[in-house]
């Protein structure tokens, strides 16, 4: 659990220096709450929540203000990582913070009109964008902070040292994996600034999921990170159960953890074919790949679906393991073993492999502490940060497993990192499959789980169960709270309001992706941009998950 | 004529129809253009692994400028801010071309009826053929592929087909 400290608006920059002293030095995460629907009245219409984690990455502090006018102080200066996340509060609820560097729009487009997650603005209403933004002015800004032009006295610039020349990456572009826009300047082929654009699949996750039921929104979490959906119906549901106060039994918990990382393994294969195939190794593509067909053949058979399982409910799960799941579970298993040692034979000593990637696209640790780097980004800078290790949960304790962590935070260090992680993610899988629990699955409790069918078509108490908690949803009792759980890409977080009805009052994804991508601009300035290609594989930003 | 006379005799001739000799030879040389945004773009990568193959159709001249592409897959969501994007993308493709929709997102916007994504590409471009799932099974790309590769052979499209076509973002 974690610490909640109330502050006024005025003292918030103070306070969050005084905490980042004291060892607070790790920003999870930004938001606001638009309060003027709320079921209390409360003291003004927009709070604002910083999450902060200190450096044993145990204990969490949650400051949240009360704003009298929507204007508070940028903590940009204290951690690089405010500075995306600033934006999106602005972007999104109309916050202005002072003293920013660059407060304009992050995940909407730049002609929108409103702040979408603002109660008053309804959730239909889209806005068409007739033209990209040309990003000119950010780009302007980069490079007269770094010295590269020099501003003249009409307004304009000139290369005052350099010959450049502007290319788009993206937002479709091969190597952008899904729909990310860096706008580069290059002397060359060297990077000279870069501008990243995020916000192509801005797909209102957030506003969805205050219009849903707890149960309806779990479809919509699989499809943030996409690659590995179950982790995300875990977070969500492990955040609105720890609300509900209700816990597991011990079978629901291990099949979580086994299906925590069988989307670990799924999603660090996706990760690591693609970045080779960014390099031009095409075959480890094949041996990569195959397995994870391997994967989806089990996991269709268990929840019905391939790549969006859905398979979580609040208090439990859709169903309970298929007969003879095990046996197959142990033959994909080694399909992955044999793909992962096929990819290494070809890569491990390959000198072309590592030149690649050795000392390319360093991100050094006091960067990714400070810009809120997390996952297997922040251990290939050599902190190992695990939350299965610092802050366990569903029995990570009594597993048998190691932190992988690199040394260097190089493209190298981020590959070799998840290659590691797979063998760990097996051992785990090994040992929740040897020992499985019997039990139940679900939460027996009539408010949360739904009847069983008998139930439902045989007795009016049944049918009423199913109708009510299906039109209605289950009930949460009021409150606010953030949790988190390791999932691939690092720490995936929820910040869920609840009015006390079936349908959140507001919803916050602390996305890994998204801090990750904020890090990425200052990752590749200085380097060669078929480099810059490489670290941005090597990130594995996903894109649902980071624009939601 | 014996089958394994290489050359034809000089007095042969075969006759068809200019159309379908054209529609022959479409069939099977499609260079796809993937417009891959989200999930669906995850599952099209699995549609060209071994598994799936799409290379036995001979449609696996993956291409990412739009400009060397004849068929447009859009598959994932199409957000408002993406659309100039994707209008851009299919005004680069020369003529002829087809367009297939993967995925619920892009045929009418799936479960995402909110401020920001697009209720459907066929708001902004001409779509001939949709394909529903969220996402679909690779087996239903290839579907659409082959259903449009039979429409090619049997010159089903007419060129014109979207003469009059006006999108949202056609009158800026």
């Amino acid at each position: 659990m974690y610490e909640q400290i109330e502050v006024l608006a005025c003292g918030m920059h103070a306070l969050i220096e005084e905490k980042y002293k004291e060892g607070f030095n790790y920003l999870l995460d930004i938001t606001a709450i638009d309060y003027s629907e709320y079921v209390q009245a409360k003291e003004s219409q927009f709070a604002v929540v910083y999450i902060l984690r200190d450096t044993s990455f145990q204990k969490t502090l949650l400051i949240k203000t009360y704003l009298e006018d929507a204007d508070i102080e940028s903590i940009t200066d204290i951690f690089s990582g405010a500075n995306w996340l600033e934006r999106e509060v602005y972007d999104q609820y109309g916050i202005n913070f002072t003293n920013h560097p660059n407060l304009r729009r992050i995940l909407n487009h730049h002609q929108f009109k409103g702040h979408p997650l603002r109660k008053s603005y309804p959730i239909t209403q889209g806005q068409l964008s007739y033209a990209v933004d040309d990003l000119s002015d950010e780009m302007n800004n980069r490079l007269l902070s770094k010295n590269v032009v020099c501003s003249l006295e009409d307004g304009t610039f000139s290369e005052c040292n350099k010959d450049l020349m502007f290319l788009n990456l993206g937002p479709s572009h091969p190597a952008s994996h899904g729909t990310i826009r860096t706008y580069v300047a290059l002397d060359g082929e060297t990077i000279e600034a870069a501008v990243s654009e995020i916000g192509y699949l801005h797909r209102g996750f957030e506003k969805s999921c205050e219009n849903h039921t707890y149960n309806q929104i779990v479809p919509y979490t699989d499809r943030l990170n996409y690659c590995s959906a179950i982790s995300n119906n875990i977070a969500f549901v492990k955040t609105v159960e720890e609300m509900l106060g209700v816990s597991l039994s011990e079978r629901a918990q291990a099949i979580r953890v086994m299906l925590l990382e069988l989307s670990r393994i799924e999603d660090h294969i996706v990760c690591l074919a693609a970045v080779l195939v960014d390099m031009g190794g095409l075959t480890n593509y094949w041996y990569m790949y195959n397995p994870r067909e391997d994967i989806y053949e089990i996991l269709s058979k268990l929840t019905g679906a391939r790549l969006t399982n859905s398979y979580m409910r609040v208090g439990g799960m859709a169903n309970d393991l298929y007969e003879g799941f095990g046996e197959e579970l142990k033959e994909v298993i080694k399909k992955v073993q044999y793909g992962v040692r096929e990819t290494l034979a070809l890569i491990k000593h390959n000198r072309i492999f590592h030149d690649r990637t050795q000392n390319v696209g360093i991100l050094s640790a006091e960067a990714a502490i400070n810009g809120s780097v997390t996952g297997p980004n922040l251990r290939a800078c050599g902190i190992a940060f695990d939350m299965r290790k610092d802050t366990p949960y569903y029995g990570y304790e009594k597993y048998d497993f190691d932190v992988v962590v690199g040394s260097v935070g190089d493209v190298y260090d981020r590959v070799m990192v998840r290659f590691g992680e797979i063998e760990e993610s097996i051992k785990i899988i090994e040992q929740v499959m040897a020992n499985l629990p019997e039990g139940e699955i679900n939460v027996k409790d009539a408010a949360i789980t739904l009847p069983s069918k008998e139930a439902v078509y045989t007795t009016i108490e049944g049918a009423m169960n199913q109708f009510k908690l299906t039109f209605e949803g289950v009930k949460v009792p009021m409150g606010e709270h953030y949790s988190s759980l390791e999932a691939t890409n690092g720490e995936l977080g929820f910040f869920i309001v609840s009015d006390g009805s079936g349908t959140p009052y507001k919803v916050k994804v602390k996305a890994p992706s998204f801090t990750a991508m904020s890090a990425y601009p200052d990752i590749i300035e200085g380097s060669q941009l078929a480099d810059a290609i490489l670290t941005l594989g090597s990130l594995n930003i996903i894109a649902g998950e980071m624009d939601r | 004529m014996e089958l394994n006379t290489l050359t034809l005799p000089l007095d042969t001739a075969i006759t068809t129809k200019l159309d379908e000799a054209i529609g022959w030879a479409r069939e099977s040389s499609l260079w796809p253009m993937i417009f891959g945004t989200a999930c669906c773009a995850i599952e099209f990568m699995s549609a060209a692994a071994s598994k799936y193959d799409i290379s036995r159709f001979g449609a696996e001249v993956v291409r990412f400028s739009p400009r060397q592409a004849d068929l447009l897959i859009v598959a994932g969501t199409i957000t408002y801010k993406q659309a100039p994007v994707l209008k851009q993308i299919y005004d680069q493709m020369s003529e002829p071309k087809w367009v297939i929709s993967m995925g619920a997102c892009a045929c009418s916007g799936g479960f995402y009826d909110n401020y920001t994504t697009m209720q459907g590409i066929d708001e902004i471009i001409p779509v001939d053929l949709y394909v529903g799932g969220c996402p679909p099974r690779p087996e239903a790309l290839l579907d659409a592929l082959v259903t449009l590769q039979n429409d090619l052979r049997t010159n089903k499209y007419n060129p014109r087909r979207h003469k009059d076509f006006k999108g949202k973002l056609d009158h800026v």
